[in-house]
Formats: structure tokens, C-alpha cells, sequence
């Protein structure tokens, strides 16, 4: 831990209910960290995120992030939902999404020719500029996920969450987004909850384990049984050939996935 | 169509005209409400808080029979009782987390019942199907004045905060994020949905308010790309169902809210089912 860690977590305990979700959670992440935040369903991750943005707040323990209170720190957090828990018959045109992004200067929330200017500099980027005008909902699964990084990225973020951002996208697609995540990982610290362990293994700096306790690994240090610790003692080992086909086999340990 | 022209213009017809007018100028308030409250998705919520205004009905009738104070019209009783509805519905909604259906089921249909047992308790007989199922007999020409104050101040609210209501309701967590205090234009919308409610319970009743006030904007949703398209879309149809209801009720004799709402569902079915077919082909 340092003094300019982006994320900084001390002892930090969270229950919806009386059963904690979140138990005595320390945790640092540093800059230009690409961090893959992992664990079985209901185990903690999407919480853990909505504890850095600040959506909920810890019943015991200090969250920081960029120094401050996650509340005071939000307009340097970009975060990206997964496009399915969004109403998909909205009218709305791609460029009024990524707009959303640009939101929360002045009372009235009337857009500048700058945000305009903006939204579609980041349209561009995720090279959806010739859809702009196109409606939201006509778009496929993995151009709409796309299109909330867009939004996200309209607010210049140094920090950018992701919440399963390759569930209900296929591998083709999925590839596409993570070398583009990877080179916004040269400007922008990025975290991911993922319980995909492929994606983990190609572009992940760290993991951070999540299962109502919080541990986390380099990513050369994960092996089967880090991944049998996580996902409990009950589990299989399966082997994704296709992933592990483009590079060879000789991140075989890398290759090992629950599911 | 000739006929019920002529009929606006007898000079007997005064209660016809002024159905027309509130009817037309109401339209402006529904289309654009009905718009948040179909993409919000908080019908039943504004159902809810429509069947607590009979609540405030029976509750204003007995204060101005029973206790005396003659100028407090059901009116007013139904102002409240809609607003207090909106404001509890609407922190329900947002803080209990789990049950919240059946927590607005028991508004519902108590909100419903206290105004049934004040009408009891009032000497007197009330004919209360008026204001279930509306009475465009009762509109008085106040109620244009009404109507106007609660389009203009619609139309105003929903032109200045157009963005953040639009990130609300299409994504209430992101809204947050962005600073926006998303949970004061929530009950703002509600409080808005609980008035609009109120002055269309002349015109077709408590009891099928909710589909005057969703189906022209789930009809316009059908076509529109953005959402004041559908908006503006919604006013349109929405006028057009009330001018048909009224129209088609005046020359058959039948009674005008029942008709609009009859209207108003055949034309949605129809239309969600065409979208249904043709994106098949």
C-alpha cells in the first residue's frame, strides 16, 4: 500500500442482511493496475464494486479511493453495468447513452457543444462513431457493452469498473474488448469483476479474489489450487483448449478454469 | 362524425365542449407522464397511487358533510390523498428493499377502503361509480384552469430536466454516480403522476385511470426512436383515444370513460401485436 494508491480498503465489513456479503476486507489497488476481481456466484464482487462507487456504504472500515471518499471521488470513477440489466426497448439513440455519460455539471443538465464533442470522441474510440444515430436497441449484445465503456469513457475516468463485462457476449466479441481494454489500461487504472478465469489469464495484472474474504494474487501466481481455495473444495477442473490454442500450452496453468 | 361536430356546437352541449377541452389539454399532461411511467416502469406504482385518491375522496366528502367545511371539495381530499400516496409509494419503493409489491398491493387496496368506510360514515348517498369510472358531467370549468397550470408546469419541468429525468429512468444507478439525486426526481415524478392522476379522474375514473395514462405512451413507444418523440407521440394518441371515446359514447349513449378505455386497449393490443408480426417476417 502507498500514499497514491487508487483504491485503498482497510478492514472493511458489508451485510445486506445479518450474514456479512464482505468480511474484513483490506485491499490496495495501484495505478495502470489492470485487476480481475474473481469468485463463485454471491460471493461478494458486485458489492465489493458498489462499495468503491460509493452506491453502498461499509458497516465497519475506511474505503478510499484516489485519497478520498468514494462519494467525493466519483467523477473519476467510470463505470460500466452490464448492458442486460438495462431496459432494452428504451428510446434512446446510442449517442444519448454515451451522453448520460457528461451528466451532473449545472442544475439543469442541458449538453454543451463540448459534451457533444466529447461523446463522440469516445464513440470513436470504441469505434462506434457510424452508429451514433442508430437506436440503442437495434444494436447486438457486445456493440451496446461497448457503447456503456463509450459512456463511461465521456467522463475521462482514471478509474474504470467493470461489472462482468463479457457474460452474454461471445468469444469473438470478448476478444475485441479486452485488446481494447488493454490499451486504455495505458491512461486508466482498470477493475473487473469477471468469473471468467480465460479472461483473468491474457490481460490481467492481479486477481482479487473474492469470497466473503478478499485475498489477492499476481496473476503468474494463480494455479489450480488458488482457484480450488476460491471456488471451494467441491469443484472440477476443466480445461478451455480454445483459449489456451492461440498462444500454445505453456501457460497450461493459466488455462484451468471451474466451469 | 357530422353529428357529433354539430353536437359540440349546440349551445345545450356546454358539458360535451368542456369534455373536449379538459379532455384535449389533460393529453399533454398524460403523454408526457405516461412516457416516464412506461419507461420507468412504475405503472403499478401509479396505479397504486390513483386507487389512494379514492382514499382522499371519501375522506374530503365526509369532512364537508359530516364536519361542515363546505369548501373543502373531494377535490382536494383527492390532491392530498394523491401526493401522500406518491411520497409514501415512492419511499417505499426505495428503501423496502424486499416485499415491495406487496407493500403497494396493501396501499392499494386500503387507500381504496378508508374511502369506502368515510362514505359510510357520511350522511347522505353519493353515487361513487362517478368516481370510479369517471363522469365527464362533473367537469366544471375550473377544471380547464387546472388542467392548463398542471400542463404548463409539466411541460416546464420536464423540458429543463429532460437529460437527468431521461438517465434516470434509463439507467437510475449511472444517474447516481453522476451526481445526480436521483431518488428527489423520483418522488418528483411520482408527486407529478399522483396530480396528473387526479385530474383524469373525472374523465374516466380511478379504477382505469392507469390505462389512459400508460397505453397512448406504450402505443407511441412502439414507433419512437428517442424519447421525446415518444412523448410528443403519446400526446397525440392520447388525444386522439379521448376524442374517439367521447365521440363514439355521445352518439351510441354510452358512458365515456369505459369507451375511451375500450379504445385506448384495442388500439395497444393491435399494435403490439402488428410490431409482434412484423418483426417475425
Amino acid at each position: 500500500m502507498s500514499a497514491n494508491s487508487v483504491v485503498d480498503i482497510q478492514n472493511v465489513t458489508f451485510a445486506y442482511a445479518k450474514e456479512p456479503v464482505l468480511e474484513n476486507v483490506n485491499l490496495s489497488v495501484e495505478p495502470h493496475d489492470f485487476a480481475s476481481i474473481v469468485g463463485p456466484n454471491g460471493s461478494g464482487k458486485t458489492t465489493l464494486l458498489k462499495l468503491l462507487l460509493g452506491l453502498i456504504k461499509p458497516d465497519t472500515g475506511e474505503i478510499k479511493v484516489f485519497n478520498h471518499t468514494p462519494k467525493k471521488s466519483r467523477f473519476r470513477m467510470g463505470y460500466i453495468p452490464q448492458y442486460i440489466d438495462l431496459d432494452l426497448h428504451f428510446p434512446v439513440t446510442v449517442l444519448d447513452v454515451v451522453l448520460m455519460g457528461r451528466l451532473g455539471h449545472g442544475l439543469g443538465g442541458r449538453f454543451s457543444k463540448e459534451d457533444k464533442q466529447a461523446a463522440s470522441a469516445s464513440l470513436e474510440e470504441v469505434d462506434l462513431i457510424d452508429r451514433a444515430g442508430q437506436q440503442f436497441s437495434e444494436l447486438s449484445g457486445g456493440q451496446r457493452q461497448r457503447v456503456l465503456i463509450a459512456r463511461a469513457l465521456t467522463g475521462n475516468p482514471d478509474l474504470l469498473l467493470l461489472d462482468e463485462p463479457t457474460s452474454n457476449i461471445d468469444l469473438r466479441v470478448e476478444k475485441v474488448m479486452f485488446d481494447m481494454l488493454q490499451e486504455l489500461n495505458s491512461r486508466m487504472t482498470i477493475m473487473i469483476v469477471s468469473h471468467d478465469m480465460g479472461f483473468v489469464s491474457q490481460v490481467v495484472k492481479s486477481v482479487i479474489c473474492v469470497n466473503r474474504k478478499v485475498v489477492v494474487h499476481p496473476t503468474s501466481e494463480i494455479n489450480g489450487e488458488i482457484i480450488q481455495e476460491i471456488y471451494g473444495a467441491d469443484l472440477r477442473m476443466i480445461r478451455h483448449d480454445h483459449r489456451c490454442s492461440e498462444g500454445g500450452h505453456e501457460h497450461d496453468r493459466d488455462c484451468k478454469s471451474p466451469f | 362524425m357530422i353529428e357529433i361536430v354539430k353536437a359540440l356546437f349546440d349551445p345545450d352541449n356546454e358539458f360535451l365542449r368542456l369534455a373536449f377541452i379538459v379532455g384535449t389539454l389533460s393529453a399533454f399532461s398524460f403523454g408526457i407522464i405516461g412516457t416516464y411511467v412506461v419507461t420507468r416502469r412504475i405503472s403499478y406504482l401509479a396505479g397504486a397511487i390513483s386507487h389512494c385518491v379514492f382514499g382522499g375522496i371519501g375522506a374530503a366528502l365526509y369532512v364537508q358533510k359530516k364536519i361542515g367545511i363546505e369548501w373543502f371539495d373531494p377535490m382536494y381530499g383527492a390532491v392530498i390523498s394523491a401526493v401522500l400516496a406518491a411520497a409514501i409509494i415512492g419511499l417505499v419503493s426505495l428503501y423496502a428493499k424486499q416485499r415491495e409489491d406487496t407493500v403497494i398491493g396493501a396501499l392499494w387496496a386500503t387507500g381504496m377502503a378508508i374511502g369506502l368506510l368515510f362514505i359510510d360514515l357520511t350522511p347522505g348517498y353519493f353515487d361513487i361509480t362517478s368516481y370510479l369510472f369517471g363522469d365527464i358531467l362533473l367537469i366544471s370549468p375550473n377544471d380547464i384552469k387546472l388542467v392548463l397550470l398542471l400542463d404548463i408546469i409539466v411541460i416546464v419541468l420536464t423540458v429543463y430536466f429532460y437529460n437527468k429525468l431521461q438517465a434516470i429512468c434509463f439507467d437510475d444507478e449511472f444517474a447516481r454516480l453522476r451526481g445526480i439525486h436521483s431518488d428527489i426526481y423520483y418522488i418528483l415524478l411520482l408527486c407529478l403522476t399522483a396530480l396528473t392522476v387526479v385530474l383524469l379522474v373525472r374523465v374516466v375514473g380511478i379504477v382505469m385511470v392507469i390505462a389512459l395514462l400508460t397505453l397512448p405512451a406504450a402505443v407511441a413507444g412502439q414507433f419512437a426512436k428517442k424519447l421525446w418523440q415518444m412523448m410528443i407521440l403519446a400526446v397525440i394518441v392520447c388525444i386522439v383515444f379521448i376524442w374517439s371515446g367521447l365521440g363514439l359514447s355521445y352518439i351510441y349513449e354510452l358512458s365515456s370513460g369505459p369507451t375511451i378505455i375500450v379504445i385506448a386497449g384495442s388500439v395497444y393490443l393491435a399494435v403490439a401485436a402488428g410490431a409482434r408480426l412484423f418483426k417475425n417476417n
